[in-house]
């Protein structure tokens, strides 16, 4: 569960997966060693939190914290327990965001990592109070934060809730920028509205997986408030990069170590002093 | 009662206020014409406006409240400008990109106070809505906005922000320059700045839009004004595939004042005159006025290291608990 490239469905035993972008049929097996990027094309397949921390941090090093933070329903919303539960099943998480500490070749750094499959990505409470909680351990420990974006935006389910999410993350990564440790933020596709409008956006490095849609509003929002179509490639990581919102493009293969190149240069000044 | 010779808008469940009101207004000319004492007519019907203004803004639905936030007579921050500060020097541009009229900021002066306002503006005919934008700014509105505020940090002004936004625009230009990152900009450093910020939702409170000038140490709502994480018809459009269900996505979204309060996202509500800040803006203005005299003095007797934690701590625990 949790891929984004979709199973054929009259091929028995699920041990092939069809890519969206190429429709090359691959071997599941294909994708879990390439991490979710088409071996044919080089689409960047959405990938859950499980996966994402594999990519990411060294193998059998993670540590889940702020596990009993629980969904409320805080404004009774109309359907809002059910989107939950059936959110629950089909994404293996207990929310959007999953996170903790770990460690990037060695380097001990808190991570946290959105996942998309449950209920798009999108930011309330839980999400906000998760992703706070990592950076005060990044804060508490003086290590770096490395944090993952992939959302729709903030919850609606949760109202103005929600919305407030977006000061506290933002708050906290600011708490921690004063402290001189680095926040390395990584954009995957997609991400827009109130999580790139807020922690996302502030990284004191940005990266962006290839291909992936990053933007405030989204591309129908926008295509009716200006009631024409959109330029080609409007609000991809590579339009992005060219507009001077991101610092690199890197695809998921080699972010691991980027990530951990870019923490070494940054933690090189602070080790010299401490030294 | 607000400026009887504009033209009367009226919202749909206001319509037999609005009759009375025109009824009354009719009656004083007759009586100022002709020189009648009309008082024996006059005093019931005024009587009856009264109650019947009471009765129908007790049951207001929250799309209802919507619809007043959204009120074109509605007091603005232009009304607040000219209505209660002694004086004020606007300060233009983000000089980066250009000058967003959808924000002003300005240097203030209300009684012994001053600060720095920032407030959004929607424009008051269509020349001056185009030119705002309808209140929704871009990057460029933002940027300006975060400047000032740092002005007003490294000079010891607080800050007094007036909320009034449909939501940030939605354009290819605003995504072009970055809208996510200057809101995302803003929040942060308004959650760190070394001075006070007071911030007001005047009007409408639109989602990103509203809160990258609404993070301080005391967030203040007006009765009949909303604020919202989407609109109500965005909401609708997205839940059900339906615009037309705004009204039901406004009661589920809590997006009225007491709403908020509850939630411990306001800390204070600014009750309205009665009927709406519309009906009397300089009764509006006079009681915000009241309010930030108060929220200015009893902040400025506060550290400010202690204000940023306590700013730290509120917004920490947003939600939780």
């Amino acid at each position: 569960m949790g891929w984004a490239f979709r199973r054929k469905k009259n091929i028995p035993g699920g041990l092939w997966d069809k890519c969206p972008k190429c429709a090359a049929m691959l071997q599941k097996r294909q994708l879990e060693e390439s991490g979710g990027v088409c071996p044919q094309c080089g689409h960047h397949g959405r990938i859950g939190a499980a996966r994402r921390i594999g990519v990411m941090l060294d193998a059998g090093s993670f540590v889940e914290i702020a596990t009993d933070l629980k969904t409320s329903d805080p404004l009774e919303f109309a359907g809002y327990s059910g989107t939950i539960e059936r959110s629950k099943k089909r994404s293996n998480v207990d929310e959007a965001a999953i996170v903790g500490h770990g460690r990037i070749e060695e380097m001990p750094v808190a991570f946290g990592t959105l996942d998309f499959h449950f209920v798009g990505g999108s930011m309330g409470i839980v999400v906000g109070d998760r992703i706070r909680a990592a950076a005060e351990h990044a804060f508490e420990n003086e290590t770096p934060l490395v944090l993952v974006s992939t959302s729709g935006g903030a919850r609606m389910h949760e109202g103005a809730l929600s919305l407030m999410q977006m000061a506290k993350t933002s708050a906290a990564i600011a708490r921690l920028g004063e402290t001189g440790l680095p926040y390395i933020s990584i954009l995957a596709d997609p991400c827009t509205g109130g999580v790139i409008a807020s922690f996302a956006a502030l990284g004191d490095v940005i990266l962006a997986e290839p291909g992936a849609l990053i933007g405030f509003a989204g591309p129908r929002v926008i295509r009716t408030t200006i009631g024409t179509q959109l330029p080609e490639g409007f609000q991809t990581s590579e339009f992005l990069l060219e507009h001077g919102f991101i610092d690199r493009i890197v695809p998921r293969p080699t972010l691991k170590a980027e990530v951990a190149a870019i923490l070494r240069n940054l933690m090189a000044g602070r080790e010299r002093a401490a030294g | 009662m607000a400026d009887r010779k504009e033209p009367r808008i009226g919202l749909p469940f206001e319509r037999p206020i609005v009759e009375l009101e025109l009824k009354i207004g009719e009656l004083q000319s007759l009586s100022e014409s002709t020189g009648m004492n009309l008082n024996g007519e006059l005093k019931p019907l005024k009587k009856k406006l009264e109650r019947m203004t009471r009765d129908i803004y007790a049951k207001l639905e929250p799309y209802d409240v919507v619809q007043v936030a959204r009120h074109p007579l509605r007091p603005q921050t232009s009304d607040y400008i000219a209505g209660m500060l002694d004086e004020y020097i606007e300060l233009h541009g983000d000089r980066r990109f250009g000058d967003d009229r959808a924000i002003t900021t300005g240097l203030a002066r209300m009684r012994k106070h001053r600060f720095l306002l920032v407030g959004h503006r929607k424009g008051k005919e269509t020349k001056e809505n185009i030119a705002c934008n309808w209140g929704c700014a871009h990057p460029e509105g933002y940027r300006k906005a975060l400047l000032k505020m740092r002005l007003a940090e490294r000079f010891k002004l607080p800050i007094v922000t007036f909320i009034n936004t449909p939501g940030a625009y939605p354009g290819l230009g605003a995504e072009e320059r970055g809208q996510a990152w200057a809101i995302a900009e803003n929040i942060q450093v308004m959650s760190r700045l070394k001075t006070p910020v007071i911030c007001v939702v005047i009007g409408e409170g639109g989602s990103g839009g509203a809160l990258g000038i609404g993070v301080g140490d005391r967030v203040l709502m007006l009765q009949y004004a909303y604020y919202s994480v989407i609109s109500p018809e965005g909401c609708a459009a997205i839940l059900w595939k339906d615009g037309d269900k705004a009204p039901e996505a406004a009661g589920a979204l809590r997006l009225t004042s007491a709403d908020l309060k509850r939630l411990k996202i306001v800390d204070e509500v600014v009750p309205e005159p009665l009927g709406g800040a519309h009906r009397d803006s300089e009764a509006m203005i006079a009681m915000l006025q009241e309010r930030l005299v108060a929220l200015l003095d009893e902040l400025g007797g506060i550290s400010v290291e202690t204000l940023v934690d306590q700013r730290y701590e509120r917004l920490s625990q947003l939600g939780s608990a």
